[in-house]
């Protein structure tokens, strides 16, 4: 499939973004925010930035971007409607929670349960984000069981990351949540390895002979009905990245897992100021190797129209 | 609404013959030329005089080879919207410009809704929808809406631009929801084939598939020319003479 830029900056940043609202939305309705204006309201803004920029991307693959508002109506239906109607709505408990920390600055009462709403609403839209892949059947990469998990797998670990990162800026570090962020990374490595394991053993979900009815058999493309690449090959028959799939696949690794997991790791043990620079450096590491990680998500994923171009 | 309905009056569709297509193409460019200036005009060709050129078609024909114990085959494989009873396109759809007609199952896109996020074409497994870079929206075989209602075109008309143009009629067109239209009972009598029937996405169209190779064709190859016997009278005298 296309790896269109747009919808991988969107993917990735909103799931760190969102993944970032929910937990500090979680840990108010748990009332375990640090006290202080500042950490918080920080983080908040990070996560805010994060889901504005990545929705504003979204937008940018759109053949028609003025009629965007129309996505809002089919949510009977539709995971991309749901998720924009989730991603709309998860703004009013999280300006709530926003606003209610600059006056009281305490994760208690109203506050605390607009961080909760916010949470939930973070949660649901990455759900729905998940599930406009998970969804497709004729993509076998995507219509797996690896799909969901996965997604929000990756949004609650770079979530913590740059949470991590933020409450350590801000005088704020603790080595539980450096720890936590770095397992959180280990678990995500652990799933995207099991997730490709997975991928690589896959077959479509079709056959070349179901696709064309001719029972028995192979059957093999001898003439495209078209000379040159059409926007079947080009959206459903992108290659590029297979290519050097391997390469990609262990610079994701490296990026957005083994190299946060040990920065993280050993930040509680470094004096301040290097733990801060460890804790960033593994934010902005992750978010860089995610980005590969979500470019091979796309180019990866093999659909089934290319049965009949016998390009598979 | 992008909500699928549970059933529809009729389940207009076609029938495609692949004993029978001998891909000529005719189809295809009927269709690019009725649905040009119709309900989903324009289909846009970009680049159509140089290099790179690209553009949107609601039909192609594909030419494969079937090899199977009994020899090798070329068949002629023409490719167009399905019409599906369970089309995920339509259900995936934000906008809601994606819907199943429940009058005849046809299914069709909104062009004035369409915010062209390409999703309806990722989830149809055929490859039936087409993106018009130009206009920026989504577009598909509308089984020429406009031509089979139409009251302005005579009666044997009122079919698809595809199926009047098909030399070798094999294409046909008819409601596969009525068991005992012509359509279906075609489809009955030649074993019609649904296409990727495990998805599950209930295409309406059929697929007749070849006919078993004919027993009346020559078993043995024809005796290799020889030269000319040499010939007496005449024509032996000329042979003699221009072979010398």
């Amino acid at each position: 499939m296309h790896p269109a830029y747009s919808v991988i900056f969107f993917t990735t940043s909103t799931g760190a973004g969102y993944g970032l609202l929910a937990l500090l939305g979680l840990m108010s309705l748990l009332g375990v925010l640090p006290a202080g204006l500042w950490p918080v309201l920080a983080g908040l803004g990070l996560a805010f930035a994060l889901i504005a920029g990545g929705l504003l991307s979204s937008t940018g693959h759109l053949g028609r971007p003025e009629r965007a508002w129309r996505a809002f109506s089919q949510w009977r239906s539709s995971w991309l409607s749901r998720e924009g109607v989730c991603a709309v709505l998860t703004f009013v408990p999280g300006t709530l929670f926003g606003l209610g920390w600059i006056v009281t600055q305490r994760p208690e009462g109203w506050v605390a349960v607009a961080g909760g709403g916010a949470a939930l609403g973070a949660v649901a839209t990455v759900y729905c984000t998940a599930m406009i892949y998970a969804s497709l059947k004729p993509v076998a990469q995507w219509h797996s069981r690896f799909t969901l998990p996965g997604y929000l797998i990756f949004a609650a670990m770079s979530g913590l990351v740059l949470l991590n990162a933020v409450f350590a800026v801000f005088g704020q570090a603790a080595s539980i949540l450096s720890i936590a962020a770095a397992v959180l990374t280990l678990a995500g490595w652990a799933w995207k390895r099991a997730t490709w394991q997975h991928d690589d053993a896959l077959n479509l979900p079709a056959t070349a002979n179901s696709a064309t009815g001719l029972a028995g058999g192979r059957v093999q493309s001898i003439e495209w009905p078209h000379s040159e690449e059409n926007y079947l090959l080009k959206e459903m028959g992108f290659r590029v990245a297979r290519k050097h799939r391997d390469r990609l696949r262990l610079i994701a690794q490296a990026l957005a897992f083994a190299v946060p997991a040990a920065l993280l790791a050993i930040a509680p043990l470094l004096p301040v100021p290097a733990a801060v620079a460890a804790g960033i450096v593994a934010a902005l590491c992750q978010i860089a190797g995610l980005l590969v990680e979500r470019w091979l998500f796309f180019a990866d994923a093999k659909h089934t129209v290319m049965l009949y171009y016998g390009r598979t | 609404m992008t909500c699928i309905p549970a059933a529809t009056e009729r389940s207009l569709g076609l029938v495609i013959d692949l004993d029978t297509c001998v891909g000529c193409q005719a189809c295809v460019t009927s269709c690019k030329e009725w649905n040009t200036g119709g309900h989903m005009a324009p289909l846009t060709d970009m680049k159509p005089y140089g290099g790179g050129v690209d553009g949107v078609w609601f039909n192609r024909v594909h030419t494969l080879e079937h090899i199977t114990d009994a020899g090798g085959r070329t068949v002629h494989f023409p490719r167009s919207c399905l019409h599906c009873a369970q089309p995920a396109c339509v259900s995936v759809c934000p906008t809601g410009a994606s819907y199943k007609r429940t009058s005849d199952g046809i299914v069709l896109v909104d062009e004035d809704k369409c915010i062209g996020c390409k999703l309806c074409s990722w989830a149809c497994p055929y490859g039936a929808r087409e993106f018009d870079v130009d206009v920026g929206v989504m577009k598909k075989c509308t089984l020429c809406v406009d031509r089979i209602y139409n009251e302005h075109l005579s009666v044997e008309d009122r079919v698809p631009a595809c199926v009047a143009a098909c030399p070798t009629g094999a294409r046909h067109f008819g409601d596969l929801g009525d068991p005992n239209s012509a359509a279906s009972i075609l489809v009955e009598e030649r074993g019609g084939v649904a296409l990727m029937p495990e998805l599950g996405y209930e295409p309406t169209n059929r697929y007749l598939p070849p006919r078993a190779r004919s027993e009346r064709a020559p078993k043995v190859a024809a005796a290799a020319l020889e030269d000319a016997a040499p010939q007496g009278g005449f024509l032996g005298w000329v042979d003699r003479l221009l072979a010398r």
